[in-house]
């Protein structure tokens, strides 16, 4: 009836899960109960669950990145706490339960704190800066959200119900076949990849599609923002390498669930093609997460610069040159396979190369900070901790790029410190920062300065502190994923390292303190002119938060830096012109597909995952009927009258013609 | 949405080498119609679906003589079964072709028969597929029994389980035409099926020869 689903997946004996679960159990239940005693619950349903906003799903997939964010931090905390306790002793995690954590800390951090992130705000940030009021396919949108939601529910969901993989982030065969893996957790691990796989997949369709085919008149490619160029990029990336994920998982799912050899040990099985696939998908992967981090600060750096991006075309060339080679270096995640000095080499000089898109970067940065008049805010903090961070990160990765160095480092803790160096540096500084950029946008309101600033600090010095010592231990030869050790060299490095995971949770501390601040004083910290950096790009020219419609008429583009010429053009002629011609607007309709859809689908993938196969078959039925009642609706959008949409707009014209351009920045 | 004080529109060819591009949808005249966006995005899941059909061409390719002793391609194939099948898919495909000229006509009846037509053939299609992975099963060649049989029947099963979807579409999209009649977002849907459904071809063309015709010179 429950298939392998018994008393036994719940691990009453270990009160580590046992207790954080119920601790989050409670925390739901505490939040849910609240929101229906204060009669939140029809707003919530109506303007959140089902809203197809491209806005307030990509405020959802950011709140959910950062729930994610913080529960990979939570297992990061766990993993340098038992390396500091674990020298000639087993430390306080079994070796069982350590290895769960440290590969659902890689694949919450990748998959569902760092993916959401980004794309939450490439949702919210995209159609705007292209001047346009939604996404391509908007239930579309919230589908693919909530797909993502149900892979992170179901990866946190093996915490209490039986457990997760222990096979390292990336399953790598033949250890994660059904011979040595024999529990759920790979299970666990394939259907919360897959899923929530689909919806990155969709998302990337729908934002081609908007990019190329949705954009304001006038906008030409050339006078697209950078973060466009670089959403773009991502998604164009996510096309060709989510496929490939999606097939790879699909070959292991059929070697555990059918026995079939795709990558076993025995009937000709090829474990190494597992390796060459993942990473076909996994070096794409990382770009997907960078170029829109790229994007990010180079918005946050010419805005607070007070200058245009130096070197646009460059600029846009460096991002589709990764783009491409992104796909031609995944090798170098394996030298050690033996594939002979000549792959090695091609993919060594390949990898060293890409390096090169990164750097016409960087001097783009500097020269666009060059002569600027540069307004030390918090978002640009974090984009100047990323440039440093970033160049010696990057550097640590070009010494990896060479096969007879990563011969000795392959899998060592240097390896482990290098793509924290890049990511961490790259990737979450660039959402931290975006964060704190577009905030006002969002909510109308900007975050508050003092606790910004302390937390860009104390998650800059926690960060060196916490793994550069990992560099060194690696060097002295220390492996990846050690449960415990006895070499007394590495000792001290990892008790500074876990001396640095305190600083690091002081800065989370501070950037939590922050947002209560901010939301506290939201008042004194109130946004009314739209505009509170003094922006460049379309986003800024309309209200914050926006109305549902964003632009009330469409803007003409007639340069690259859209919204910074209108305000040229408006301070010439002394004023922001006559009002435009109203007309009514369709917009479309909320729709609860989206998480109809993730309701059957986290039952299928529960299922799926505990082999209980009726239950599998109600899902199925349960998502075709969804598609068919879909497909079946006649209305699918809804008229705003011109009158509406005038005195919507109108207030924000009154607001902007008090508050003279430039005054209102900081 | 009108273009920036211009009226040049998608059918000005000549305009796409002058200067920059100010149709609809192309970059300077704003967003492009409900049917090119639709159209497109669709293109865009075909493309990377068709990067699934790639890793599983590749997996194959790396497995296809992985035989662990079991039987090799030129053993299992037999290629008269497989022209049926070929011929089915095929001449599926020119009745959906027909279909789309009755939905350019607003014909219901020639819809409805095409339709019927082109899912008949699909179903046969995926009926002479099964018997032949049936018979192979009876034999114990099932896709246990070696790498190159699990890297057979994965790929050429995955185009099966295309199929068998398209079908169910085929039937939603015959009972929406009948039920809703000839609105624009369904000719857009039928837009869609149709690209699928010929794209199912493209991949089977691929499988016959690279599967089947290459297999058993093997």
């Amino acid at each position: 009836m429950l298939g392998k689903l018994t008393w036994d997946a719940i691990p009453f004996d270990q009160p580590i899960p046992l207790i954080s679960g119920a601790v989050v159990i409670l925390a739901a239940l505490g939040v849910l109960v609240w929101v229906i005693a204060k009669g939140w619950l029809p707003y919530l349903w109506k303007e959140w669950i089902t809203s197809v906003d491209h806005k307030h799903i990509g405020i959802m997939y950011v709140l959910l990145g950062l729930l994610m964010l913080v529960r990979g931090f939570i297992d990061a905390i766990m993993m340098r706490a038992q390396q500091a306790l674990a020298f000639h002793a087993q430390g306080y995690l079994p070796p069982e339960h350590y290895d769960q954590v440290f590969s659902a800390h890689g694949t919450i951090m990748v998959l569902f704190a760092a993916m959401p992130l980004v794309i939450g705000i490439m949702n919210f940030v995209v159609p705007l800066q292209l001047g346009v009021r939604d996404v391509a396919f908007p239930t579309l949108n919230s589908v693919s959200f909530w797909l993502t939601a149900t892979g992170a529910l179901l990866v946190n969901m093996s915490l209490i119900v039986g457990e997760f993989a222990r096979t390292g982030w990336l399953p790598y065969p033949p250890l994660s076949e059904l011979r040595y893996s024999p529990g759920v957790g790979v299970d666990y691990y394939l259907w919360a990849v897959q899923i929530s796989g689909v919806g990155t997949l969709l998302t990337g369709i729908n934002f081609v599609t908007t990019i190329l085919k949705m954009r304001a008149p006038g906008m030409t490619y050339f006078r697209m923002p950078m973060f466009c160029w670089t959403a773009l990029a991502s998604c164009l990336l996510i096309l060709a390498a989510f496929p490939v994920l999606t097939a790879t998982l699909a070959m292991l799912t059929l070697d555990r669930y059918l026995g079939f050899h795709f990558f076993t040990n025995e009937a000709g099985g090829n474990a190494m093609m597992f390796m060459n696939l993942i990473w076909a998908w996994g070096h794409p992967e990382v770009y997907i997460l960078v170029l829109p981090a790229f994007g990010i600060y180079s918005e946050v750096i010419s805005t607070f610069s007070g200058k245009p991006l130096f070197g646009y075309r460059s600029m846009v060339a460096a991002t589709l040159f990764i783009c491409i080679v992104s796909f031609c270096v995944w090798l170098h995640h394996f030298f050690t396979m033996g594939a002979g000095g000549d792959v090695n080499a091609v993919f060594g000089i390949a990898t060293s190369i890409i390096a090169v898109g990164t750097g016409v970067k960087m001097y783009n940065w500097l020269f666009t900070m060059y002569g600027g008049r540069i307004r030390f805010t918090t978002p640009m903090l974090w984009s100047l901790g990323f440039m440093t961070t970033f160049i010696t990160g990057g550097m640590t990765g070009v010494l990896l790029a060479v096969p007879p160095a990563d011969f000795l480092l392959h899998n060592s803790m240097f390896l482990v410190a290098h793509f924290h160096h890049v990511i961490v540096g790259g990737v979450v500084f660039a959402v931290l920062a975006g964060i704190t950029y577009w905030w006002p946008k969002a909510f109308g309101y900007r975050l508050e300065e003092f606790w910004g600033k302390a937390a860009f600090w104390f998650a800059l010095a926690g960060f060196y502190v916490t793994f550069v010592p990992l560099y060194v231990v690696g060097i002295l030869g220390m492996t990846r994923r050690l449960q415990h050790y006895d070499v007394a060299e590495w000792r001290p490095w990892l008790m500074i390292s876990a001396a640095g995971i305190l600083v690091l949770i002081a800065g989370a501390i501070c950037q939590m303190v922050q947002l209560s601040v901010s939301f506290l004083r939201r008042n004194e910290l109130r946004d009314t002119t739209g505009d509170p950096w003094d922006g460049r790009s379309l986003e800024w020219a309309t209200a914050s938060p926006p109305p549902v419609f964003n632009f009330a008429v469409l803007p003409q583009v007639q340069d690259a830096e859209a919204f910074w010429d209108v305000k040229r053009r408006a301070r010439e002629m002394h004023g922001s012109g006559s009002e435009p011609h109203y007309e009514a607007l369709e917009m479309p309709r909320n729709s609860p597909t989206g998480f109809v859809c993730a309701f059957f689908a986290t039952i299928i993938g529960f299922a799926l995952v505990w082999h209980i196969w009726w239950l599998m078959i109600v899902g199925l039925v349960g998502a075709y009927a969804t598609f068919v009642v879909f497909a079946w609706r006649d209305v699918p959008e809804y008229v705003i009258p011109a009158e509406e949409v005038a005195r919507l707009d109108r207030a924000n014209r009154i607001a902007r013609q008090e508050a003279p351009y430039g005054a209102s920045a900081i | 949405m009108s273009a920036a004080g211009t009226t040049i529109t998608i059918s000005d060819p000549y305009r796409l080498a002058r200067g920059p591009n100010l149709a609809r949808g192309h970059g300077g005249g704003g967003p492009a119609t409900k049917r090119v966006i639709v159209g497109y995005g669709f293109w865009l899941f075909l493309l990377s679906d068709i990067v699934i059909f790639a890793c599983l061409f590749a997996t194959y390719t790396v497995l296809a003589n992985a035989t662990a002793g079991g039987p090799r391609a030129r053993d299992i194939f037999d290629l008269n079964h497989v022209a049926i099948e070929t011929a089915c898919l095929l001449a599926s495909s020119f009745f959906c072709g027909l279909a789309t000229i009755a939905v350019a006509r607003r014909n219901q009846i020639l819809i409805q028969a095409a339709l019927i037509a082109t899912g008949l053939l699909g179903l046969a299609f995926i009926l002479l597929e099964a018997s032949e992975f049936a018979a192979l099963y009876a034999r114990g060649d099932g896709p246990t029994r070696s790498a190159f049989l699990t890297g057979f029947f994965t790929l050429v099963g995955c185009h099966g389980v295309h199929v068998t979807a398209g079908l169910l579409w085929l039937g939603t999209m015959m009972a929406q035409f009948f039920a809703k009649g000839f609105r624009p977002d369904i000719g857009r849907r039928f837009l869609c099926f149709s690209m699928f459904w010929h794209f199912l071809d493209i991949v089977w063309v691929a499988i016959f020869s690279l599967v089947y015709l290459v297999g058993t010179r093997l």
